[in-house]
Protein backbone atom coordinates (compact mmCIF):
# COMPACT_ATOMS: atom_id res chain seq x y z
CA UNK A 1 0.00 0.00 0.00
CA UNK A 2 2.90 2.29 1.24
CA UNK A 3 4.68 1.67 -1.99
CA UNK A 4 1.47 2.65 -4.20
CA UNK A 5 1.30 5.72 -2.28
CA UNK A 6 4.58 6.58 -2.75
CA UNK A 7 4.62 5.81 -6.71
CA UNK A 8 1.45 7.58 -7.29
CA UNK A 9 3.23 11.23 -5.42
CA UNK A 10 6.29 10.27 -7.29
CA UNK A 11 4.69 10.48 -10.72
CA UNK A 12 1.93 12.70 -9.69
CA UNK A 13 2.30 15.08 -12.35
CA UNK A 14 3.03 12.60 -15.36
CA UNK A 15 -0.36 10.91 -13.47
CA UNK A 16 -2.12 14.31 -13.83
CA UNK A 17 -1.24 14.94 -17.04
CA UNK A 18 -2.35 11.68 -19.00
CA UNK A 19 -5.44 12.42 -16.67
CA UNK A 20 -6.13 15.62 -18.07
CA UNK A 21 -4.93 15.09 -21.86
CA UNK A 22 -7.38 11.80 -22.04
CA UNK A 23 -10.22 13.87 -19.93
CA UNK A 24 -9.50 16.67 -22.97
CA UNK A 25 -9.29 14.12 -25.55
CA UNK A 26 -12.30 12.17 -24.40
CA UNK A 27 -14.21 15.67 -24.79
CA UNK A 28 -12.71 16.36 -28.18
CA UNK A 29 -13.88 12.67 -29.52
CA UNK A 30 -17.40 13.15 -27.95
CA UNK A 31 -17.90 16.51 -29.31
CA UNK A 32 -17.57 14.83 -32.87
CA UNK A 33 -20.55 12.94 -32.46
CA UNK A 34 -24.34 14.43 -32.46
CA UNK A 35 -26.06 15.43 -29.16
CA UNK A 36 -23.61 13.82 -26.66
CA UNK A 37 -21.49 16.99 -25.46
CA UNK A 38 -24.02 18.40 -23.01
CA UNK A 39 -22.04 20.23 -20.36
CA UNK A 40 -18.94 21.98 -22.14
CA UNK A 41 -21.45 23.83 -25.03
CA UNK A 42 -21.59 27.42 -24.99
CA UNK A 43 -25.75 27.43 -24.46
CA UNK A 44 -24.79 27.27 -20.97
CA UNK A 45 -25.86 29.74 -18.30
CA UNK A 46 -22.49 31.74 -18.33
CA UNK A 47 -21.10 31.57 -22.07
CA UNK A 48 -24.09 32.07 -22.97
CA UNK A 49 -25.01 35.09 -20.72
CA UNK A 50 -21.11 36.48 -21.69
CA UNK A 51 -22.13 36.17 -25.35
CA UNK A 52 -25.61 37.48 -24.92
CA UNK A 53 -24.42 40.44 -23.20
CA UNK A 54 -21.42 41.50 -25.54
CA UNK A 55 -24.07 40.89 -28.58
CA UNK A 56 -26.23 43.69 -27.40
CA UNK A 57 -23.92 45.99 -27.92
CA UNK A 58 -22.35 44.51 -31.30
CA UNK A 59 -26.41 44.79 -32.65
CA UNK A 60 -26.36 48.88 -32.71
CA UNK A 61 -24.29 48.33 -35.16
CA UNK A 62 -25.93 45.90 -37.59
CA UNK A 63 -29.59 47.79 -37.24
CA UNK A 64 -29.49 49.30 -40.52
CA UNK A 65 -28.58 46.34 -42.55
CA UNK A 66 -31.17 43.86 -40.06
CA UNK A 67 -34.05 47.20 -41.39
CA UNK A 68 -32.93 46.53 -44.98
CA UNK A 69 -33.44 42.57 -45.01
CA UNK A 70 -36.82 43.05 -43.01
CA UNK A 71 -37.43 45.51 -46.05
CA UNK A 72 -36.61 42.95 -48.79
CA UNK A 73 -38.54 40.01 -46.96
CA UNK A 74 -41.26 42.24 -45.88
CA UNK A 75 -41.76 43.17 -49.52
CA UNK A 76 -41.78 39.40 -51.00
CA UNK A 77 -44.15 38.50 -48.47
CA UNK A 78 -46.49 41.44 -49.84
CA UNK A 79 -46.43 40.44 -53.39
CA UNK A 80 -47.21 36.78 -52.09
CA UNK A 81 -50.02 38.23 -49.97
CA UNK A 82 -51.50 40.07 -52.97
CA UNK A 83 -52.12 37.01 -55.18
CA UNK A 84 -53.18 35.03 -52.35
CA UNK A 85 -55.89 37.53 -51.30
CA UNK A 86 -57.51 36.95 -55.07
CA UNK A 87 -57.72 33.04 -54.59
CA UNK A 88 -59.32 33.32 -50.99
CA UNK A 89 -62.10 35.40 -52.14
CA UNK A 90 -63.28 32.60 -54.53
CA UNK A 91 -62.37 29.64 -52.05
CA UNK A 92 -64.56 30.10 -48.63
CA UNK A 93 -63.32 27.87 -45.89
CA UNK A 94 -66.56 27.54 -43.56
CA UNK A 95 -65.56 24.20 -41.64
CA UNK A 96 -63.52 23.78 -38.32
CA UNK A 97 -60.26 22.01 -39.63
CA UNK A 98 -57.17 23.84 -38.59
CA UNK A 99 -55.55 25.64 -41.58
CA UNK A 100 -52.70 26.38 -39.89
CA UNK A 101 -50.08 23.89 -41.36
CA UNK A 102 -47.68 21.79 -39.85
CA UNK A 103 -44.99 24.35 -39.37
CA UNK A 104 -44.33 26.89 -36.48
CA UNK A 105 -42.22 29.81 -37.03
CA UNK A 106 -40.41 31.55 -33.85
CA UNK A 107 -37.96 34.21 -33.78
CA UNK A 108 -34.45 34.42 -32.46
CA UNK A 109 -31.41 36.77 -32.24
CA UNK A 110 -27.70 34.93 -33.25
CA UNK A 111 -25.12 36.03 -30.30
CA UNK A 112 -22.56 33.79 -31.27
CA UNK A 113 -21.26 32.58 -34.48
CA UNK A 114 -18.28 30.46 -35.70
CA UNK A 115 -17.45 29.86 -39.41
CA UNK A 116 -13.48 29.95 -39.34
CA UNK A 117 -13.48 26.25 -38.19
CA UNK A 118 -14.43 22.70 -39.62
CA UNK A 119 -17.02 22.09 -36.57
CA UNK A 120 -18.99 25.51 -36.41
CA UNK A 121 -21.31 26.20 -33.96
CA UNK A 122 -23.90 29.05 -33.48
CA UNK A 123 -25.36 29.93 -30.09
CA UNK A 124 -29.23 31.73 -30.40
CA UNK A 125 -30.89 33.94 -27.42
CA UNK A 126 -33.85 31.68 -26.97
CA UNK A 127 -34.29 27.93 -25.54
CA UNK A 128 -36.42 25.76 -23.65
CA UNK A 129 -38.06 28.63 -21.86
CA UNK A 130 -39.16 29.73 -25.44
CA UNK A 131 -40.53 26.26 -26.71
CA UNK A 132 -36.97 25.39 -28.38
CA UNK A 133 -35.93 22.24 -28.49
CA UNK A 134 -33.68 19.75 -29.92
CA UNK A 135 -33.83 19.51 -34.09
CA UNK A 136 -36.05 22.29 -35.22
CA UNK A 137 -34.84 23.92 -38.40
CA UNK A 138 -33.20 27.52 -38.17
CA UNK A 139 -33.20 29.23 -41.60
CA UNK A 140 -33.21 33.11 -42.54
CA UNK A 141 -35.20 34.65 -45.00
CA UNK A 142 -32.89 34.40 -47.51
CA UNK A 143 -31.43 30.15 -46.98
CA UNK A 144 -30.98 27.28 -44.24
CA UNK A 145 -28.62 28.11 -41.27
CA UNK A 146 -28.81 25.14 -39.52
CA UNK A 147 -29.95 22.49 -36.81
CA UNK A 148 -30.84 22.96 -32.74
CA UNK A 149 -28.62 20.68 -31.21
CA UNK A 150 -28.14 21.53 -27.63
CA UNK A 151 -30.73 23.50 -25.82
CA UNK A 152 -30.68 25.14 -21.98
CA UNK A 153 -32.97 27.21 -20.40
CA UNK A 154 -32.88 30.18 -22.30
CA UNK A 155 -29.65 29.64 -24.88
CA UNK A 156 -29.66 27.36 -27.53
CA UNK A 157 -26.95 26.00 -29.46
CA UNK A 158 -27.27 24.71 -33.27
CA UNK A 159 -24.83 23.05 -35.82
CA UNK A 160 -24.40 25.29 -38.34
CA UNK A 161 -24.61 23.97 -42.26
CA UNK A 162 -20.83 25.06 -42.00
CA UNK A 163 -19.79 21.79 -40.45
CA UNK A 164 -18.50 19.10 -41.40
CA UNK A 165 -20.58 16.69 -39.34
CA UNK A 166 -24.14 18.30 -40.93
CA UNK A 167 -26.18 16.16 -43.46
CA UNK A 168 -29.01 17.55 -44.46
CA UNK A 169 -31.54 16.63 -47.20
CA UNK A 170 -31.40 18.96 -50.06
CA UNK A 171 -33.36 18.79 -53.82
CA UNK A 172 -32.94 20.81 -57.28
CA UNK A 173 -36.00 23.22 -57.30
CA UNK A 174 -37.03 22.51 -61.07
CA UNK A 175 -36.94 18.38 -60.44
CA UNK A 176 -36.94 16.16 -57.85
CA UNK A 177 -33.54 14.96 -57.39
CA UNK A 178 -31.98 14.96 -54.65
CA UNK A 179 -29.00 14.85 -52.11
CA UNK A 180 -27.01 15.43 -49.31
CA UNK A 181 -25.78 18.99 -48.22
CA UNK A 182 -22.28 18.71 -46.72
CA UNK A 183 -19.28 21.06 -45.98
CA UNK A 184 -15.85 20.07 -46.25
CA UNK A 185 -14.14 23.00 -43.93
CA UNK A 186 -13.03 25.56 -47.00
CA UNK A 187 -14.78 28.26 -48.39
CA UNK A 188 -17.64 29.63 -45.71
CA UNK A 189 -19.65 30.54 -48.89
CA UNK A 190 -19.55 27.22 -50.75
CA UNK A 191 -21.42 24.30 -49.28
CA UNK A 192 -21.36 20.91 -51.51
CA UNK A 193 -24.55 18.79 -52.45
CA UNK A 194 -23.52 14.78 -53.19
CA UNK A 195 -24.91 11.49 -54.50
CA UNK A 196 -27.06 13.60 -57.06
CA UNK A 197 -28.10 10.77 -59.37
CA UNK A 198 -26.48 10.98 -63.06
CA UNK A 199 -30.00 11.39 -64.76
CA UNK A 200 -30.30 14.93 -63.03
CA UNK A 201 -30.14 17.49 -65.18
CA UNK A 202 -27.91 19.75 -63.85
CA UNK A 203 -26.96 23.51 -64.84
CA UNK A 204 -24.60 26.06 -63.69
CA UNK A 205 -27.25 28.36 -61.98
CA UNK A 206 -29.98 26.32 -60.75
CA UNK A 207 -31.65 26.84 -57.64
CA UNK A 208 -30.99 24.17 -55.06
CA UNK A 209 -33.64 23.99 -52.05
CA UNK A 210 -34.55 21.97 -49.20
CA UNK A 211 -35.80 18.38 -49.98
CA UNK A 212 -39.31 16.95 -48.55
CA UNK A 213 -37.39 14.15 -47.04
CA UNK A 214 -35.97 15.98 -44.08
CA UNK A 215 -38.93 16.57 -41.22
CA UNK A 216 -37.21 19.37 -40.09
CA UNK A 217 -37.22 21.58 -42.62
CA UNK A 218 -40.49 22.19 -44.60
CA UNK A 219 -39.49 21.74 -48.07
CA UNK A 220 -38.64 24.44 -50.61
CA UNK A 221 -36.39 26.61 -48.34
CA UNK A 222 -33.63 28.03 -50.85
CA UNK A 223 -30.29 27.18 -50.02
CA UNK A 224 -28.22 28.48 -53.05
CA UNK A 225 -27.18 28.44 -56.48
CA UNK A 226 -24.90 25.63 -58.54
CA UNK A 227 -21.69 27.14 -58.82
CA UNK A 228 -19.77 24.04 -60.29
CA UNK A 229 -20.10 20.18 -60.59
CA UNK A 230 -18.61 17.19 -62.01
CA UNK A 231 -19.21 13.41 -61.31
CA UNK A 232 -17.48 11.54 -59.07
CA UNK A 233 -14.93 8.52 -59.85
CA UNK A 234 -17.79 5.95 -60.53
CA UNK A 235 -19.20 8.27 -62.80
CA UNK A 236 -22.71 7.59 -61.18
CA UNK A 237 -23.25 10.69 -59.04
CA UNK A 238 -22.68 14.34 -59.11
CA UNK A 239 -20.98 16.60 -56.34
CA UNK A 240 -21.86 20.14 -57.06
CA UNK A 241 -20.68 22.79 -55.48
CA UNK A 242 -23.29 25.27 -53.92
CA UNK A 243 -22.71 29.00 -53.36
CA UNK A 244 -25.09 29.91 -50.94
CA UNK A 245 -27.60 32.62 -50.62
CA UNK A 246 -27.21 33.50 -47.01
CA UNK A 247 -23.89 35.20 -46.23
CA UNK A 248 -23.25 32.77 -43.39
CA UNK A 249 -20.83 35.13 -41.97
CA UNK A 250 -23.46 37.69 -41.10
CA UNK A 251 -26.36 36.33 -40.02
CA UNK A 252 -28.35 38.48 -37.43
CA UNK A 253 -31.88 37.48 -36.76
CA UNK A 254 -33.22 33.50 -37.62
CA UNK A 255 -36.43 32.04 -37.66
CA UNK A 256 -36.56 28.34 -36.16
CA UNK A 257 -39.04 25.97 -36.98
CA UNK A 258 -40.64 23.38 -35.10
CA UNK A 259 -42.36 20.49 -37.69
CA UNK A 260 -45.48 20.00 -35.52
CA UNK A 261 -46.56 16.75 -36.37
CA UNK A 262 -42.45 15.28 -36.75
CA UNK A 263 -43.29 12.66 -33.91
CA UNK A 264 -46.20 11.34 -35.44
CA UNK A 265 -44.40 11.06 -38.72
CA UNK A 266 -41.29 9.97 -37.22
CA UNK A 267 -43.89 6.64 -35.04
CA UNK A 268 -45.28 5.92 -38.28
CA UNK A 269 -41.81 5.28 -39.82
CA UNK A 270 -40.43 3.51 -36.90
CA UNK A 271 -37.70 6.01 -36.31
CA UNK A 272 -36.45 4.94 -33.19
CA UNK A 273 -33.08 6.77 -32.87
CA UNK B 1 3.29 35.69 -2.87
CA UNK B 2 -0.56 36.87 -2.95
CA UNK B 3 0.29 39.55 -5.44
CA UNK B 4 1.38 37.18 -8.40
CA UNK B 5 -1.41 34.87 -7.15
CA UNK B 6 -3.83 38.19 -8.04
CA UNK B 7 -2.53 39.14 -10.91
CA UNK B 8 -2.71 35.66 -12.49
CA UNK B 9 -6.58 35.12 -11.74
CA UNK B 10 -6.86 38.29 -13.35
CA UNK B 11 -4.69 37.89 -16.64
CA UNK B 12 -6.75 34.00 -16.54
CA UNK B 13 -9.88 36.06 -16.76
CA UNK B 14 -9.34 38.95 -18.89
CA UNK B 15 -7.26 36.67 -21.23
CA UNK B 16 -10.45 34.58 -21.52
CA UNK B 17 -12.52 37.49 -22.28
CA UNK B 18 -10.55 39.18 -24.62
CA UNK B 19 -10.19 36.00 -26.79
CA UNK B 20 -13.67 35.00 -26.78
CA UNK B 21 -15.30 38.05 -27.15
CA UNK B 22 -13.16 39.85 -29.05
CA UNK B 23 -9.95 37.49 -31.01
CA UNK B 24 -12.09 34.68 -32.30
CA UNK B 25 -14.07 37.28 -34.19
CA UNK B 26 -11.66 37.95 -36.48
CA UNK B 27 -10.81 35.61 -38.71
CA UNK B 28 -8.18 37.04 -41.02
CA UNK B 29 -8.43 35.89 -44.51
CA UNK B 30 -10.89 33.63 -43.68
CA UNK B 31 -9.49 31.51 -41.36
CA UNK B 32 -6.40 33.29 -38.90
CA UNK B 33 -7.43 33.96 -35.35
CA UNK B 34 -4.78 34.83 -33.20
CA UNK B 35 -4.92 33.28 -29.68
CA UNK B 36 -3.52 35.03 -27.17
CA UNK B 37 -4.72 33.18 -24.49
CA UNK B 38 -1.54 31.08 -24.89
CA UNK B 39 0.56 34.46 -23.06
CA UNK B 40 -0.87 32.69 -19.80
CA UNK B 41 0.99 29.64 -20.24
CA UNK B 42 3.89 31.50 -21.13
CA UNK B 43 4.27 34.34 -17.96
CA UNK B 44 3.16 31.88 -15.31
CA UNK B 45 5.35 32.11 -12.61
CA UNK B 46 8.21 29.63 -13.27
CA UNK B 47 9.09 28.51 -9.96
CA UNK B 48 5.39 27.39 -9.08
CA UNK B 49 4.56 22.92 -8.59
CA UNK B 50 4.23 21.75 -11.91
CA UNK B 51 0.86 19.84 -10.74
CA UNK B 52 -0.91 22.99 -10.18
CA UNK B 53 0.05 24.50 -13.68
CA UNK B 54 -0.93 21.85 -15.57
CA UNK B 55 -4.45 22.06 -13.70
CA UNK B 56 -4.75 25.56 -13.93
CA UNK B 57 -3.99 25.40 -17.79
CA UNK B 58 -6.73 22.53 -17.90
CA UNK B 59 -9.32 25.28 -16.36
CA UNK B 60 -7.33 27.90 -19.25
CA UNK B 61 -8.56 25.46 -22.22
CA UNK B 62 -11.58 23.93 -21.09
CA UNK B 63 -13.38 27.60 -20.40
CA UNK B 64 -12.19 28.38 -23.72
CA UNK B 65 -13.67 25.38 -25.16
CA UNK B 66 -16.74 25.99 -23.85
CA UNK B 67 -17.23 29.33 -24.96
CA UNK B 68 -16.07 27.85 -28.42
CA UNK B 69 -17.85 24.65 -28.92
CA UNK B 70 -14.56 23.16 -29.35
CA UNK B 71 -15.34 19.90 -27.38
CA UNK B 72 -11.59 19.40 -25.54
CA UNK B 73 -9.31 20.70 -28.25
CA UNK B 74 -7.58 24.31 -26.59
CA UNK B 75 -7.44 22.01 -23.29
CA UNK B 76 -5.16 19.35 -24.53
CA UNK B 77 -2.68 21.85 -26.61
CA UNK B 78 -2.36 23.69 -22.84
CA UNK B 79 -2.26 20.87 -20.87
CA UNK B 80 0.23 19.78 -23.39
CA UNK B 81 2.13 22.61 -22.96
CA UNK B 82 1.99 22.67 -19.69
CA UNK B 83 3.92 19.46 -18.86
CA UNK B 84 6.37 20.28 -21.50
CA UNK B 85 7.02 23.50 -20.41
CA UNK B 86 10.03 22.75 -17.97
CA UNK B 87 11.68 21.67 -21.37
CA UNK B 88 11.02 24.35 -23.21
CA UNK B 89 12.32 26.80 -20.37
CA UNK B 90 15.34 24.72 -19.89
CA UNK B 91 16.31 24.51 -23.82
CA UNK B 92 15.92 28.43 -24.14
CA UNK B 93 17.13 29.91 -21.31
CA UNK B 94 19.58 26.91 -20.38
CA UNK B 95 21.29 27.27 -16.67
CA UNK B 96 19.62 29.88 -15.41
CA UNK B 97 16.40 28.18 -15.27
CA UNK B 98 17.93 25.86 -13.39
CA UNK B 99 19.10 28.28 -10.56
CA UNK B 100 15.10 29.19 -10.50
CA UNK B 101 16.96 33.07 -11.27
CA UNK B 102 15.49 33.38 -14.73
CA UNK B 103 12.73 36.02 -15.22
CA UNK B 104 11.28 36.86 -18.41
CA UNK B 105 11.55 40.27 -18.56
CA UNK B 106 15.52 40.34 -17.94
CA UNK B 107 16.51 37.86 -20.71
CA UNK B 108 17.71 39.11 -24.11
CA UNK B 109 14.90 39.38 -26.22
CA UNK B 110 16.46 36.80 -28.84
CA UNK B 111 15.82 33.91 -26.10
CA UNK B 112 12.96 35.13 -25.43
CA UNK B 113 11.49 35.55 -28.66
CA UNK B 114 12.81 31.34 -28.74
CA UNK B 115 11.06 30.51 -25.66
CA UNK B 116 7.94 32.20 -27.19
CA UNK B 117 7.93 30.89 -30.55
CA UNK B 118 8.40 27.31 -29.61
CA UNK B 119 5.33 26.92 -27.12
CA UNK B 120 3.28 28.85 -29.99
CA UNK B 121 3.68 26.44 -32.38
CA UNK B 122 3.55 23.56 -30.71
CA UNK B 123 0.40 24.72 -29.06
CA UNK B 124 -1.14 25.82 -32.24
CA UNK B 125 -0.25 22.44 -34.19
CA UNK B 126 -1.56 20.25 -31.12
CA UNK B 127 -4.27 22.77 -31.56
CA UNK B 128 -5.17 22.06 -35.15
CA UNK B 129 -4.18 18.85 -35.27
CA UNK B 130 -7.50 18.05 -32.91
CA UNK B 131 -9.45 20.37 -34.31
CA UNK B 132 -9.10 18.38 -37.63
CA UNK B 133 -8.32 14.74 -36.09
CA UNK B 134 -7.75 13.96 -39.90
CA UNK B 135 -3.96 13.52 -40.97
CA UNK B 136 -5.45 13.83 -44.41
CA UNK B 137 -5.78 17.64 -44.19
CA UNK B 138 -2.06 18.02 -42.95
CA UNK B 139 -1.27 20.48 -45.15
CA UNK B 140 -3.95 22.92 -44.11
CA UNK B 141 -3.02 22.02 -40.50
CA UNK B 142 0.59 23.27 -41.46
CA UNK B 143 -0.88 26.59 -42.70
CA UNK B 144 -2.89 27.13 -40.51
CA UNK B 145 -0.62 26.22 -37.43
CA UNK B 146 2.23 28.80 -39.49
CA UNK B 147 -0.18 32.10 -40.28
CA UNK B 148 -2.00 31.81 -36.58
CA UNK B 149 1.24 31.22 -35.01
CA UNK B 150 2.89 34.50 -36.21
CA UNK B 151 0.05 36.59 -35.93
CA UNK B 152 -0.26 34.85 -31.93
CA UNK B 153 3.45 35.60 -31.86
CA UNK B 154 2.99 39.21 -32.97
CA UNK B 155 -0.02 40.07 -30.64
CA UNK B 156 1.92 38.73 -27.72
CA UNK B 157 4.99 40.50 -28.55
CA UNK B 158 2.78 43.82 -28.41
CA UNK B 159 1.55 43.12 -25.53
CA UNK B 160 4.73 42.21 -23.33
CA UNK B 161 6.04 45.46 -24.99
CA UNK B 162 2.67 47.57 -23.56
CA UNK B 163 2.39 45.67 -20.34
CA UNK B 164 6.02 45.94 -19.84
CA UNK B 165 6.93 45.56 -15.43
CA UNK B 166 8.05 48.80 -14.17
CA UNK B 167 11.91 48.34 -13.19
CA UNK B 168 12.95 49.81 -10.05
Amino acid sequence: MQQIFNFLIRNRINILFLLLLGLSLFLTIQSNSFHKSKYISSANFITGGIYNWSNNIQTYFYLEDYNQRLLEENKELRKLLTNIEDTSAVINFEDSTSFDGIYLFRTAKVINNNYSRTANYITLDRGRNSHISKEHGVITSQGIVGIVDQVSKNYARVISILNSHSKINAQLKKTNHFGSLIWDGKDPNVVQLIDVPRLAPIKIGDTIVTGGKSLIFPQGIPIGRIEEFKLDQAESYFTIEIRLFNDMTNIGYVYIIENKEKEEIKELQGIDD
Amino acid sequence: MTNSIISNIIRFILLILFQVLLLNNINFLGYINPYLYVLFLILYPFNTPQSLFILVSFFLGLTIDTFEDSGGINAAACVIIAYIRPMILRFSFGVSYDYQTVKLSNTSFGTRLGYIMVIVFIHHLALFSLEMLDFSHILLIMKKTFFSGIFTILLILISLTLFKPKRR
